[in-house]
């Protein structure tokens, strides 16, 4: 149970003079339960990659593989696919349409054919589990605030009941609690559902407390693979393509370089504090 | 999908006939529509198609981008195409129970088939070389006299600039509303007629929710910019005819010269 993405190349507009490569030989395994981070700076090809994952896009060469079968068969059952593949685009909200919110929940898992009893109990809990009051349920999606939007949208991909969960800046243009909520979200979503998680972001702030794995992407390559920790080491070469490591990390090398004993490896606030504490000898 | 609409998308490159005025271009275009119904005879449609296939190879718009637009009118040309042939009265060439097909018939279904494609091709060619905002400049250059008779010719260009500019923008935003939808389990392209239309509603939606807040945010931000219509407006890249402008009227002027001769002497 995983995903295979095996030498995949894109190229937009092929054949035309607007060509451009987007993905340029991507390798990479996502085993089930996994959080990732994907990060990259605009135009890294990490929008393009995800599309690629339900079989939005077709890979110009190269394949794909979701539990072991190939996703771009002529044969493969793409709704199938996309039903467990979650993927909830940048600005979210942008894509509501429905009179209320539940209905518009109810829009993913009623294209999957279930029997009303069952897609308006799944509606029903993912309105529940992303956090949305009661009372907001058969309000107009156009009537709420864009932190609840875009709960409401998150929503109507997770009533789908997704193995694998695929959001695409999810806390793009939300203010620092709004964000911050969002984020918690999705951790329990991993957490409690079990569900595999990729989360697209060009902050690396926002993922380095949550997630297990970082892919960093860089002009359709793929540049890092591997834990927060080894990926940021390499934080000169990440300013580099223009991006950054996060605070901490600046902190504790600064630290080291002062001549205290600190392990530059800690990626989380709460282990910065440890460390520092032990080297002052306070704990 | 979407792709496939050409008209009205500007395509990028280097040529001889993207560096032309856009005036020039308007001209020509509209030039070339009425020799298209000036011509009346096999000669003259060899000679627009000609000039046409001139202006094509020196765009360096690939054919193939070109002649993309024209599934969008595939219907409408067999219809008329159709109707022509089979109901125009005049000397019989075959007959099927009440139907018959008619030398006239024939002349004037083949005839009406090439004017529409020239016609398409022809207008596809000036959207693809020339940019809009460069297109609505022209146009409002082009119109300026009318403002004698108080047409609001600087309002008018305005409008049709800014429709112009956002139907890639729209056309970006259906896309990803469609994905999006798609990734919601959503199906765009199968089942009857009734369900299809069904279907749309998850896209049009979102899409002119979009429509309106774009307009919104536009109205704002030109107010913050102090627009208040053409009078006194300059331009930052006012338009101004060069060498081989002169030259490509010169080539107008004789094509359609050519296409005039092509009816009176033959």
């Amino acid at each position: 149970m995983s995903i295979i993405v095996n030498h995949v190349n894109h190229i937009y507009d092929e054949d035309t003079a607007m060509a451009s490569p987007a993905l340029i030989d991507v390798n990479l395994k996502i085993p089930d339960g996994q959080f990732i981070g994907l990060i990259g700076h605009t135009g890294s090809g990490k929008s393009t990659l995800i599309q690629h994952l339900n079989g939005l896009l077709k890979p110009s060469s190269g394949e794909i593989f979701f539990n072991n079968e190939d996703i771009n068969d002529p044969s493969y059952n793409k709704k199938n696919l996309r039903a467990r593949v979650g993927l909830v685009f940048q600005y979210p909200e942008h894509q509501l349409f429905e009179t209320d919110c539940f209905k518009d929940v109810c829009f993913g898992p009623k294209n999957l054919g279930l029997t009303q009893r069952d897609y308006e109990l799944r509606a029903y809990e993912a309105l529940k589990e992303v956090g949305l009051e009661d009372e907001y349920f058969y309000q107009s999606p156009f009537d709420l605030s864009g932190g609840q939007k875009r709960r409401v949208a998150i929503a109507g991909v997770l009533a789908m009941k997704p193995e694998v969960m695929i959001l695409d800046e999810p806390t793009a243009g939300l203010d620092p609690k709004g964000r911050e909520d969002i984020l918690n979200l999705i951790s329990d979503l991993h957490s409690k559902l079990g569900m595999t998680i990729i989360l697209v972001s060009h902050s690396m702030e926002d993922v380095a407390d949550y997630v297990d794995r970082i892919i960093v992407m860089n002009k359709g390559r793929v540049e890092f693979d591997g834990e927060p920790k080894e990926v940021f080491r390499h934080y000169k070469e990440l300013e580099e393509i223009g991006l950054a490591a996060p605070q901490v990390t600046y902190c504790m090398q600064e630290l080291k370089a002062e001549g205290f004993d600190v392990d530059t490896d800690v990626t989380t606030l709460q282990e910065a504090k440890q460390e520092i504490l032990k080297a002052l000898g306070r704990c | 999908m979407l792709r496939e609409i050409t008209l009205g998308q500007y395509y990028r490159t280097e040529s001889v006939i993207h560096r032309l005025d856009p005036r020039v271009k308007i001209v020509a275009t509209f030039s070339f529509i009425i020799s298209l119904f000036i011509a009346k005879n096999f000669i003259g449609y060899v000679i627009a198609g000609l000039f046409l296939a001139l202006c094509i190879k020196l765009s360096n718009v690939p054919p193939k981008f070109i002649f993309r637009g024209m599934k969008t009118i595939f219907f409408l040309l067999i219809i008329t195409m159709v109707f022509n042939l089979f109901l125009t009265p005049g000397i019989p060439l075959v007959t099927f129970g009440r139907f018959q097909i008619t030398k006239e018939g024939l002349r004037l279904a083949l005839m009406m088939g090439v004017r529409l494609v020239f016609l398409i091709t022809g207008s596809s060619l000036m959207t693809l070389t020339t940019t809009p905002n460069n297109l609505t400049d022209g146009l409002e250059d082009l119109l300026n006299p009318l403002k004698k008779v108080k047409v609001p010719v600087h309002e008018i260009s305005m409008m049709m600039s800014i429709a112009l500019r956002f139907i890639p923008i729209l056309m970006e935003e259906t896309d990803k509303i469609m994905k999006a939808q798609m990734a919601r389990g959503a199906d765009f392209e199968s089942g009857s007629l009734m369900n299809r239309a069904k279907s749309l509603i998850p896209l049009l939606v979102p899409l002119f929710v979009s429509a309106f807040r774009r307009a919104n945010d536009l109205a704002m931000a030109m107010e913050a910019r102090c627009y208040r219509g053409g009078e006194g407006r300059t331009k930052m890249k006012p338009l101004i005819y060069k060498k081989r402008d002169a030259l490509a009227y010169g080539v107008i002027v004789l094509y359609f010269a050519a296409i005039i001769a092509s009816r009176v002497i033959l």
